[in-house]
C-alpha cells in the first residue's frame, strides 16, 4: 500500500480531557433551512406559531436533504433570510425561547423494522454528518444494494484537525451509543464489517473503544497515522482498507460508506428516543479562550451568545467555524450556527498572510495527500489556463489546506484551487 | 465587538518562512567561512564580503530602478553572495568578484523575475562567466594553504584534480584533502565543514539527502570503475573540486532544480554523470558547475516528466476515433 503525502500540524487539543458541559440557553435561536449539502428545507411553520423542542419546523420534498427540527421551544418570532455558515442566504426561522424546554408531544422511537423504514427514520431525524462537510446521512445510507456490495461501514474518528475535541469527547462519553449505533446500521443495511479509524495522537479514545469493541465480532478499531489530512474521506478509505477511490467516484464504488462516529451516535439515540438533531457538541477554543472546552449547544445558537459566553482573554479579532485547516472566518457575529459545526475558534493578535515569490522548494507538492503540484495549479489558475487546470486535475482537491500550509512563501494555494475549481465549473459549463 | 478579520483557510500557517530558510543555509555556509579564512587569510574574508556586498546592493538597486517590490530582506542576495565567493579563487581581484555579483544578480536572477523565477542558478553561472572572461585568474592562481602564517602570497598552480588529470606534481594527504589545506576555490576545499554544513540543512530540513546522496555517490561509482578499483582515486575525486560544496549547496537549489522526488534524483544522478565525463574527457580538470547548469536547463523537463500522478486520478484514454 503506497503512502500518500501528509503534513505534520501543531497539536492543540487543550480541551481534550474537559468533559462535555452545557452552555446557557440562549434567548434566539435561529434555525437556517440549509444545514446540509443539497436541497433547503421550506419552513413548515409561520411566524406567531408556538413550538417545541423536536418539532419539525422545515422539510424539504428534494432527495438530497433532511428535515430541521426546532431546537428550543417558544415563539416563532420571523422568518427571514440570513447568511448561514456555508455563506449561502436562505431562509431561517428565529425563534424565541421561552427557557421552558418543553419537548414535542410527537417525539416517540420511531418504527423500523426494515431496511426501508430504518432509511426513513434517519431521514427524519435530520441526521447529517456531523464531522463538517454536512452529507445527509440518509442519502448515504441509501445506496442500491443491487448496484453496489458494500463490504465496510467506515467510521471516521481521525478528528485530525488541530483544536477541535468534539468527536473525542463523543468517544469518549457516548462510547456505547457510538457502537450501538454502528451495530444498528451494520443489521439494518446488512453491512459485514465496520472498522473505526481513530489517529494515533487519541491512544485513550482507542483503548476504550478496542475494549468495549470486543463485543461486536465485525467491529474493529483501527489505529490511523498523526498525519493530516487523515480524515478526509478519500484518504481515511485509503488508510483502511487500502482501497483508492478514482476521480469521480464515491467509497460506495470501491465498497465503503463512510460515517463520522458522532453521526453513528446520534443515529443510535434517535432510534432509540426519537429526539431528532437538535443539538450538537463544539469545541470552544483559541489562542484567547481560557478554559477550552466542548459545550452542546442547541442547533441554530448564534454566534454572538458563544462568543458572549466564552472565557477570553481579550476581544476576539478573527472568528474560525471549524478547524484552523478548513474551517471559514466568520463575517458577522450574527450567524446563526448549525449542525455541521464541530468548532468555534476565536482568536486574537492573528497576522494575515504575507504572499511572497514562490521560490519552489516543492514543499506544497510533498505535502499534498492527492498528489497534486498546487504551485502548478496556482499559475495555472493565474494564466486562466483551462486545459492545464483540467490536466492537473485541480478537481480532485479536497481544500484540506496542507499546501498553503507548509509554504514557506505564504502563499494563498489552497484558495486558489478553490477559485480555479469555480473558474473550471464555469469554464467547461454547457452554453446555453 | 471590534471588526473582524476574515481570509480564507487555512487558518494556521507553519513557522518556516523563505527568510528563515536563506538563514539556515547562510548559518550551514559558516563552517566553511571559517575555515576559508582560516586557511587562506583575511583575502578571503574581503572576498566574502565584496560578493554578498555587491549581491545585495545589485539586487537593491535593481528593484529600485524597475520599481520592484525590494526582496533584499529575504536574505537569498546573501545567500548568492556567499556562494558565489566560494566558488572563486582567494586571489581574485575584488573587480572581478563585482563583475560576478552583478552576472548573477542581475543577469540570472533579477531579469528573468527575481527569486524563484531564475533557471539558471546564480553563483555558479557568474562563475563560469568569470571563468570564460577571466581565465587566468581564475583557473591557474590557487593561493596556498596556510601561506599567510609566513606573511608570503605563495601560489601553487595545481589543485589536486590539476594534478590528478596532469599526473604532475604532487598530491596532498586525504586527511589534508579533509581539512581543505589544498588549492582550490575559496569554500569548496575543507570538506569537513562543508559536511557539517550539509548535516545541518538535512537536520533542519531545508534540503533533503537525496540530492548530495545521488550526486557525489554517482561520481563516486563511476570513478570507482574508471579509476581501475582504486578506493583513494575515488576519495582524491570525491573531495576535489567542488563536489561537495555543489552536491550540498547548489544542486539542492530550490529554483533551480526539479520539485519532486524523482526529478531530485534524476537531476542528482546526471549531475553525477556530467561532472565525471567532463573531469575524465574534456579538458577542463573540474566539471561539477557546467553539470548543474546543464542540469538546471533540463529542470523543466525533468519537471514535465516526473510530474506527481493526482491520486485516484482516471487519465483520460488517448482519443480514438470516434463511431
Amino acid at each position: 500500500m503506497s503512502k500518500l503525502h501528509s503534513v505534520k500540524l501543531p497539536h492543540y487539543s487543550a480541551s481534550a480531557e474537559q468533559s462535555t458541559r452545557k452552555i446557557p440557553a440562549p434567548e434566539v435561536v435561529a434555525i437556517s433551512m440549509a444545514q446540509h449539502i443539497g436541497a433547503p428545507c421550506e419552513p413548515c411553520v409561520a411566524v406567531g406559531d408556538s413550538v417545541k423542542v423536536g418539532q419539525k419546523i422545515g422539510d424539504s420534498e428534494a432527495f438530497m436533504s433532511a428535515p430541521v427540527h426546532a431546537s428550543v421551544s417558544g415563539t416563532v418570532k420571523e422568518i427571514r433570510d440570513v447568511m448561514n455558515v456555508f455563506g449561502r442566504i436562505c431562509k431561517t426561522v428565529v425563534i424565541a425561547n421561552d427557557n421552558k424546554n418543553e419537548m414535542y408531544e410527537g417525539i416517540k422511537p420511531p418504527k423500523c423494522d426494515t431496511r426501508e423504514e430504518f432509511l426513513k427514520a434517519v431521514r427524519e431525524s435530520g441526521a447529517i454528518g456531523l464531522g463538517g462537510a454536512g452529507f445527509p446521512t440518509h442519502v448515504k445510507l441509501a445506496f442500491d444494494k443491487s448496484k453496489v456490495n458494500i463490504e465496510y461501514l467506515l467510521l471516521n474518528g481521525a478528528e485530525c484537525e488541530p483544536y477541535i475535541t468534539s468527536d473525542y469527547r463523543e468517544l469518549m462519553e457516548n462510547s456505547d451509543n457510538v457502537l450501538a449505533g454502528i451495530d444498528l446500521i451494520m443489521q439494518k443495511l446488512e453491512i459485514p464489517n465496520a472498522i473505526i479509524g481513530i489517529e494515533e495522537d487519541k491512544p485513550a479514545a482507542i483503548d476504550k473503544l478496542t475494549k468495549l469493541a470486543i463485543r461486536y465480532p465485525n467491529i474493529s478499531v483501527q489505529k490511523l497515522p498523526g498525519a493530516y489530512p487523515q480524515g478526509a474521506e478519500k484518504v481515511l478509505v485509503h488508510s483502511l482498507t487500502g482501497r483508492v477511490v478514482s476521480e469521480g467516484k464515491l467509497p460506495s464504488d470501491v465498497g465503503c460508506v463512510v460515517m463520522n462516529v458522532s453521526t453513528a451516535g446520534f443515529i443510535y439515540s434517535y432510534i432509540k428516543t426519537g429526539v431528532p438533531l437538535v443539538k450538537r457538541r463544539i469545541t470552544i477554543d483559541g489562542n484567547i479562550v481560557n478554559n477550552p472546552a466542548n459545550f452542546f449547544i442547541p442547533v441554530g445558537t448564534l454566534l454572538h451568545s458563544i462568543v458572549g459566553f466564552a472565557d477570553v482573554r481579550k476581544q476576539p479579532d478573527r472568528i474560525v467555524l471549524g478547524g484552523p485547516m478548513m474551517g471559514s472566518c466568520a463575517f458577522d457575529p450574527d450567524t446563526p450556527l448549525g449542525k455541521t459545526n464541530n468548532a468555534v475558534l476565536l482568536f486574537a493578535d492573528t497576522k494575515k498572510a504575507e504572499p511572497t515569490a514562490c521560490i519552489r522548494c516543492g514543499r506544497c507538492v510533498r505535502a499534498c495527500a492527492a498528489n497534486l503540484m498546487p504551485t502548478e495549479l496556482e499559475s495555472a489558475f493565474d494564466a486562466r489556463d483551462v486545459k492545464e487546470l483540467q490536466r492537473l486535475k485541480v478537481n480532485l482537491c479536497v481544500n484540506c489546506g496542507a499546501c498553503s500550509f507548509v509554504c514557506p512563501a505564504k502563499r494563498n494555494l489552497a484558495e486558489k484551487n478553490q477559485l480555479a475549481k469555480d473558474f473550471l465549473r464555469e469554464a467547461t459549463a454547457p452554453k446555453k | 465587538m471590534s471588526k473582524l478579520f476574515v481570509e480564507a483557510s487555512p487558518h494556521i500557517r507553519s513557522p518556516r518562512t523563505t527568510k528563515n530558510i536563506m538563514l539556515d543555509v547562510i548559518i550551514a555556509l559558516c563552517p566553511a567561512l571559517v575555515a576559508s579564512i582560516v586557511i587562506f587569510g583575511y583575502k578571503a574574508a574581503v572576498l566574502v564580503a565584496v560578493c554578498v556586498a555587491s549581491c545585495v546592493l545589485f539586487e537593491f538597486l535593481f528593484n529600485k530602478i524597475v520599481k520592484k517590490k525590494g526582496t533584499v530582506s529575504d536574505l537569498s542576495a546573501v545567500v548568492t553572495g556567499m556562494l558565489l565567493a566560494f566558488n572563486l579563487p582567494a586571489d581574485l581581484p575584488v573587480y572581478m568578484a563585482v563583475i560576478g555579483g552583478f552576472v548573477a544578480i542581475v543577469i540570472v536572477k533579477c531579469l528573468f523575475g527575481g527569486i524563484g523565477q531564475n533557471f539558471a542558478n546564480p553563483a555558479i553561472t557568474a562563475r563560469i562567466v568569470l571563468m570564460l572572461s577571466f581565465t587566468a585568474s581564475m583557473t591557474s592562481v590557487w593561493a596556498k594553504p596556510m601561506a599567510w602564517l609566513d606573511k608570503t602570497d605563495a601560489v601553487t598552480s595545481a589543485t589536486p584534480l590539476n594534478v590528478l588529470a596532469s599526473g604532475e606534481g604532487e598530491l596532498p594527504s586525504l586527511m589534508d584533502m579533509l581539512l581543505g589545506l589544498r588549492g582550490g576555490c575559496l569554500g569548496e576545499t575543507c570538506i569537513a565543514a562543508l559536511l557539517i554544513g550539509g548535516i545541518y540543512l538535512i537536520c533542519r530540513r531545508v534540503i533533503r539527502p537525496i540530492t548530495p546522496i545521488c550526486f557525489i555517490g554517482t561520481v563516486a561509482l563511476l570513478t570507482f570503475f574508471s579509476g581501475g578499483f582504486d578506493v583513494n582515486y575515488v576519495a582524491y575525486q570525491v573531495m576535489g573540486g567542488g563536489l561537495v560544496l555543489g552536491a550540498f549547496f547548489m544542486a539542492t537549489d530550490y529554483s533551480t532544480t526539479p520539485m519532486t522526488d524523482k526529478g531530485n534524483v534524476i537531476f542528482a544522478i546526471g549531475c553525477g554523470v556530467i561532472t565525471f565525463l567532463i573531469r575524465e574527457f574534456a579538458t577542463y580538470p573540474e566539471g561539477v558547475s557546467f553539470s548543474i547548469l546543464v542540469m538546471n536547463c533540463l529542470t523543466p523537463l525533468i519537471d514535465r516528466f516526473t510530474a506527481s500522478k493526482p491520486f485516484g486520478a482516471i487519465t483520460p484514454k488517448k482519443e480514438g476515433k470516434k463511431e
